[in-house]
């Protein structure tokens, strides 16, 4: 596999502490990737960097094998959707459209005006007086009308409502598949985008924590419900990630999947199994991450984290 | 043993079989390609292209260089056969289980298997 983006021990220092504290990933050509983690676990940070729109303070990053920093060979392939985005006083939708026609020689302006009819855009509106959805719908509009052959959306969705999303998701997968690339989509709505992106990279506390694709990551943790003494059993050797009960019944999340005989015997003793989601077992491996960095993280750190 | 949230891809496949099974998707006759499936099931391209080589490997489906996947013919006959393998497993069982939890014993479920039967039958 040769990848289109290589990152490598990124550290981004600030005064403040660590946004990205080694973070090493690489992004496969013709792949949807879901970015996911908590505010501020150093996931616009990243983007940032990849696209040279921001110095890391050490690591390495290389796109098509080369650094991107001030290389228009390789920036004028890449597209990134800031979550929030800035444009001149004046400008209107329009422009803000037809600039980006003029930068990204694979724009297509059919999907364009499709896409502004769809999302109702109004063009003759400055961008200043535009809604957050509103500008929310020029740079999915730009990031999905480029075809840039690297796209970045960060939380490409803020103050779309649930139709808009929906056009989006629909709109993303038509285009997609007619003309595959590398998209890196950061995103909270997990279980909205879980059927869209095959890879997860998820970081948290400005480090890498899952690196895998969409079934590892469901098929990661298991959720099993039944009587206590049964569950024990079954959870025995297991990971343990959330453990509730009610009476002698209970509810036990833990790592990796017991074998067809333990699952056979559980069963018989009235357990009842499940997959977890791809955002409950997010979750999950965020806190557990959480817990086993535990005593580096004070609760002062945790706050700045949430904000 | 996993039976709910099962990956994408199965539930694609398994939604293919189930229209070779109930014959809207006829034999010989051209199968869904991946981008109509991937926009169909809003999902990504190549979860779909998972569950169409999956139904190829099965021997269900037949590529046509340059054209698509094409229904295998003999293929609905197959699948009903595999179904029926498993059917006893699937249905008949927890049918049991519960039963027995309920304190039904099988004279009782087997005359109301007839009742339903006989009620379908009148339906359709």
């Amino acid at each position: 596999m040769n990848p289109v983006v290589r990152v490598r021990d990124l550290v981004k220092a600030y005064p403040s502490g660590n946004a990205l504290d080694g973070v090493s990933f690489d992004l496969e050509a013709n792949t949807i990737y879901g970015f996911l983690g908590r505010n501020g676990a150093g996931k616009s940070t990243t983007m940032s960097i990849i696209t040279s729109q921001l110095f890391a303070t050490s690591g390495t990053v290389r796109v098509f094998g080369e650094d991107p920093y001030e290389n228009p060979r390789v920036l004028g392939r890449m597209c990134f959707v800031r979550e929030n985005q800035k444009y001149p006083e004046s400008m209107t939708a329009a422009h803000a459209l037809r600039a980006a026609s003029l930068f990204y020689p694979g724009w297509d302006h059919d999907v364009a005006e499709q896409l502004v009819a769809d999302f109702r855009l109004p063009l003759k509106t400055k961008v200043k007086k535009l809604s957050r959805g509103q500008l929310s719908a020029v740079g999915v509009i730009i990031g999905l009308c480029s075809r840039a052959e690297i796209t970045f959306f960060d939380e490409p969705y803020l103050g779309l409502d649930a139709v808009a999303r929906q056009i989006f998701y629909d709109r993303l997968i038509a285009d997609y598949a007619e003309h595959p690339r590398t998209i890196l989509m950061s995103s909270h709505l997990i279980d909205e985008i879980a059927g869209l992106i095959e890879r997860v990279l998820v970081i948290d506390g400005g480090r890498i924590i899952m690196d895998e694709t969409v079934e590892e990551a469901t098929s990661a943790l298991t959720r099993a419900t039944g009587p206590t003494a049964a569950l024990d059993r079954l959870a025995r050797g297991h990971r343990v990630l959330e453990r509730r009960t009610m009476g002698s019944a209970g509810a036990l999340v833990f790592h990796g999947i017991p074998s067809e005989a333990a699952s056979e015997t559980a069963s018989h003793a009235g357990v009842r199994l499940e997959s977890v989601g791809l955002q409950e077992s997010i979750v999950h491996r965020t806190a557990a991450a959480a817990t086993a960095t535990g005593p580096e993280l004070s609760p002062s750190s945790m706050e700045g984290a949430l904000s | 043993m996993i039976e709910e949230g099962r990956a994408l891809f199965l539930q694609i496949a398994e939604s293919i079989e189930n229209s070779i099974v109930d014959g809207s998707l006829a034999e010989e006759s051209r199968a869904p390609s991946t981008n109509e499936l991937a926009a169909f099931h809003r999902v990504n391209p190549a979860t779909a292209a998972k569950g169409l080589t999956m139904l190829a490997d099965k021997g269900l489906l037949t590529k046509r260089r340059g054209i698509g996947m094409f229904v295998t013919a003999g293929a609905r006959e197959k699948l009903r056969a595999e179904r029926r393998a498993v059917f006893a497993a699937r249905f008949v069982e927890p049918l049991m289980v519960e039963a027995a939890t309920i304190g039904l014993n099988a004279g009782e479920v087997i005359a109301m298997v007839k009742d339903r039967a006989a009620a379908v039958g009148a339906q359709s």
